[in-house]
């Protein structure tokens, strides 16, 4: 059980959906996530990937402590991070850091780029003046930028050298965890190289695990050891990122991927255009979330939610094709 | 509908400058473009920002930004007839009808306060003047159709607020070609959008063009999109095409440093994991640009050759080019 | 081809405006050095000299430059010393009005739910009190003077701020850098004051340049119906009121401050625009 960093035990979060100010009425509850498990390993990437309204992100918020579980746990070393207050919050903060997406919005304009990384430490009152400086010239330099520009602010530097200085700041705390929320994506082609490099690199160096959070199934193969692919807030598919790459199985993650690779030479993959819209999570169809769109729908499908189950060691799928697998 | 027969080159472009005149300098953002297309294929055209490929979209439209930004130089031949050189109301008749346009963000494409019936309608009337409104929206519904909205008839009278993003994108689809268009310039249209969206969405232009014939010119950073949909593609790089040719030749065999360089940075699906190529160093300014080759710092093959002139264009193949002078034909 | 016109660049950002910068160096070292630059006392009278027109017309005495009052007061030296009460009263009631305004906006915007609501009641109430009268009020209950007149005029601004900045911080706590704050273990208060408050800052300044202007004619107003700074001090606004009775025989006594007045407020307003075009597409270029 130890070895296991975080734990993701049967977490939901439903967000109500009201109307009016002083008395407000609950129209309905946007199923965001349902009921999700997982868990990852100390010093190991876990991929988590899904569209837009999957809830990849609102799972990856509920991690940071920045949503509150509608239900399930959330474990970090055995512990659970539920009601934490005061110091045994900041502890937590200081083991569990993130980066986000947008390089033009995580960090603050008017604050010099090196008090932005000392941040977690000044917080956690971590040193003096002294010895915060020299930690922050230290992480410059850990991910590629020069110490003398902790003096400079944000405007100075380009969309891929902010991700450097907000990956600085997340390792400021010496964290067990880092959520990386679409790290690359805003990020130009050539650049995004440097920095799954550099990703890669101080996961090595420090042996700090990841939850990457994507929508490109290529950087999730290059940089996680397990992939779970999330739909409309549940699970699909979660297996070794080799093992699910090598023998895809759910229907819906047999569409991410004809979607994406259709493009590289050495795969043939049958393409498969899927029907239809995603449907809305105010009011997700009834049974399997994807039978509506699913090119392999059967009459069961729309009466009873699949199971997650185990199809081979580790890999584990949620579709009545595998029933009786 | 076009008279020229299949195959025929349907826009051409020669030349192309596209200057920003700055107070503290000029930004030659587009510095000598040249490519052709031809009716029914896709055109890529790839490169990271800053690169150009935008503005010589806006340019080919004449739509080009205020403040400073001029096409000084060049020729864009749409049937012939060179359309730099057409006079405002001139330009106004073919926007839309013989030239149309996709943009990126399907948010700001649409018009909130508009129906989408509405913003059909407009495209229409310009096209059929002297129609009655009822024609009008019969044309419109059959618009949407066409680029595969179901229940088109309800779709009519929404606005764009009540859509998803990939239907949006469709919407401004079906407004870009309504003209029915020679050519179709879609800058980024499903970068936006989330990848099965996309598929669909790329399956649908194709199905269009198939339809019509028209010829598109497609810009993109993606090269699973390259693969997926263009024809041929040419990669621009500070202000200029580095190569181009054939996607598959492009692909297999890229021939110029930067292509292969830009290749081999992207994670692919297949092969081996390892650590990916980078390149190192940072585009020139566009305000500073090197007499030589402008990859030439940041090339692995660098000589004092590349530093001294501008790499000759070198035909590497079957209508495939590549501008460097470590390249021979073969 | 299409050939080039060599034109100048397209100017973007306004000309700086120079006017309005000299008029109000002047006025801001009119009240700096008030006591130097006045040739007579502000308040002794000289009632054998009452009433004489400025210097270059007829009957003016070169003495009194541009003229004297009902009470043989100096206008210029009046004039020269009411700057100093203007700009004081300007600058106590923004920074009182102002920093109210942004502490309550700040708070409003960030923690957002009940208290926000409960404060922006607040402020709409603010907005549909008939200001001048309640200060009017005010005068009346507290006794004239500059604490009561800052109160007043501050109660003015502040729901103008509140709301402004509650704007500005609505759409900032959406940056992630907030939300990464708090992964960092800031509380909620380090966040206003570390993160918000810097950022929110250029929009406060603009809006202080922006309310210079009613805040002088506040003061002016309120001087004028008797509600301001009690006599003899020298306000502008006391001084168009002195004046009015006798506009058609000795007009400069009212006009000459009501330029004063119409001059500081337009080049005070033509500054701030200039400064907020100057930092606001800034901002968002960052």
């Amino acid at each position: 059980m130890s070895d296991q960093l975080l734990r993701v035990e049967g977490l939901k979060k439903h967000f109500a959906f009201t109307k009016g100010i002083l008395f407000s009425r609950t129209l309905g509850h946007v199923k965001a996530v349902d009921d999700v498990s997982f868990d990852i390993k100390a010093g190991e990437t876990l991929g988590l990937v899904g569209e837009s309204g999957c809830g990849k992100t609102t799972t990856s918020r509920m991690i940071l402590n920045l949503e509150e579980p509608t239900e399930g746990r959330i474990l970090l070393e055995d512990e659970p991070i539920s009601g934490l207050q005061g110091d045994a919050l900041k502890a937590y903060r200081a083991k569990v850091q993130a980066v986000f997406q947008d390089p033009w919005s995580s960090l603050n304009p008017r604050m010099k780029v090196g008090r932005t990384i000392a941040e977690s430490l000044i917080v956690n009152g971590w040193g003096d003046k002294e010895k915060i400086a020299g930690r922050v010239r230290e992480l410059l330099l850990q991910v590629g930028l020069r110490p003398e520009q902790a003096e400079q602010y944000p405007h100075e530097f380009s969309g891929g050298q902010r991700q450097r200085v907000a990956l600085a700041a997340a390792l400021a705390s010496r964290p067990k965890l880092i959520v990386l929320d679409e790290p690359v994506s805003a990020l130009d082609v050539s650049i995004r190289a440097q920095m799954m490099n550099l990703l890669k690199d101080i996961q090595a160096q420090d042996n700090v695990a990841y939850l990457l959070v994507a929508h490109d199934l290529a950087t999730v193969r290059h940089m996680a050891d397990h992939t779970v692919v999330m739909y409309l807030g549940k699970i699909v598919e979660k297996a070794p990122t080799e093992q699910l790459f090598a023998d895809v199985r759910h229907p819906y993650t047999k569409a991410l991927f004809s979607a994406v690779l259709v493009a590289w030479p050495g795969r043939s993959e049958e393409e498969i255009e899927l029907r239809g819209e995603v449907p809305s999570p105010l009011n997700p169809p009834a049974g399997c979330r994807f039978h509506t769109r699913c090119p392999y729908v059967m009459p069961r499908c729309s009466q009873q939610e699949p199971a997650l189950r185990e199809v081979s060691p580790g890999h584990a799928v949620a579709c009545h094709l595998f029933d009786n697998a | 509908m076009s008279d020229t027969s299949p195959g025929d080159t349907v826009l051409e472009v020669r030349d192309l400058h596209t200057h920003f005149f700055l107070r503290r300098g000029v930004v030659k953002a587009v510095d000598g473009v040249s490519f052709s297309l031809k009716r029914g294929e896709v055109l890529g055209l790839v490169g990271e920002s800053g690169c150009g490929k935008s503005l010589t979209a806006l340019s080919l439209m004449r739509l080009l930004p205020k403040g400073g930004a001029r096409t000084i130089k060049g020729e864009v031949l749409l049937g012939g007839e060179n359309i730099l050189q057409h006079t405002p109301a001139e330009m106004r008749e073919i926007r839309g009808r013989r030239i149309s346009m996709v943009l990126q963000d399907p948010q700001t494409s649409l018009n909130p306060v508009f129906s989408v019936g509405d913003q059909l309608r407009e495209a229409i009337e310009r096209r059929r003047k002297g129609a009655s409104l009822s024609e009008i929206m019969k044309e419109a519904v059959a618009a949407l159709r066409r680029v595969e909205i179901a229940a088109p008839e309800q779709r009519i009278g929404q606005y764009p607020h009540q859509m998803s993003g990939g239907m949006k994108q469709r919407v401004v689809g079906a407004i870009a070609i309504s003209g029915e268009p020679e050519v179709l310039i879609a800058d980024e249209p499903t970068t936006a959008l989330d990848v099965t969206i996309q598929l669909q969405y790329l399956k649908l232009l194709k199905r269009l063009q198939a339809e019509n014939g028209m010829a598109i010119l497609f810009i993109t950073h993606d090269f699973g999109v390259v693969g997926r949909m263009c024809d041929r593609v040419a990669v621009m790089y500070a202000g200029r095409i580095v190569e181009c040719g054939p996607v598959k030749q492009i692909f297999e065999a890229p021939q110029h440093p930067y292509t292969r360089a830009l290749i081999a940075s992207v994670p692919k699906m297949t092969g081996p994991v390892g650590r990916l190529t980078t390149i190192e160093g940072q585009p020139p300014s566009l305000m500073d640009l090197p007499v030589g080759c402008r990859f030439a710092s940041r090339c692995a093959l660098v000589e004092q050759r590349c530093l001294d002139a501008y790499p000759r264009s070198v035909r590497v193949g079957a209508a495939h080019t590549a501008d460097c002078w470590k390249v021979s034909p073969p | 081809m299409v050939w080039p016109r060599r034109e100048a660049a397209p100017r973007r950002t306004a000309r700086v405006p120079w006017i309005p910068i000299v008029i109000i160096s002047v006025i801001v070292i009119m009240a700096v050095f008030a006591p130097l630059l006045a040739p007579h006392s502000p308040i002794d009278q000289t009632l054998r000299d009452k009433l004489l027109p400025p210097a270059w017309m007829l009957g003016g005495k070169d003495k009194y430059f541009l003229g004297t009052d009902a009470f043989g007061r100096d206008i210029l030296s009046r004039l020269i010393y009411g700057a100093r009460v203007s700009l004081i009263v300007a600058l106590l009631a923004l920074t009182v009005g102002g920093g109210v305004g942004l502490a309550i906006g700040i708070v409003a915007g960030y923690v957002g739910g009940a208290v926000d609501s409960i404060l922006m009641r607040l402020v709409d109430a603010a907005f549909t009190f008939p200001a001048i009268l309640f200060a009017l009020l005010l005068a009346v209950t507290m006794g004239q003077g500059l604490g009561t007149l800052v109160i007043a005029i501050s109660l003015l601004l502040w729901a103008t701020f509140a709301r402004v900045i509650r704007g500005e911080v609505l759409a900032l706590r959406q940056r992630d850098f907030v939300a990464l704050a708090k992964v960092r273990g800031c509380s909620s208060l380090r966040i206003m004051l570390t993160h918000i408050l810097p950022n929110v800052l250029n929009t406060f300044m603009v809006l202080v340049t922006l309310n210079i202007g009613v805040v002088i004619i506040a003061e002016a107003t309120l001087s004028f119906l008797g509600a301001g700074i009690p006599p003899p001090t020298p306000t502008w606004g006391l001084m168009i009121s002195e004046g009015r009775g006798r506009i058609a025989e000795a007009w400069w006594v009212a006009l000459i401050p009501g330029i004063a007045i119409t001059l500081l407020v337009l080049s005070v307003n033509l500054f701030g625009d200039w400064l907020r075009d100057r930092l606001d597409p800034r901002l968002r270029q960052l």
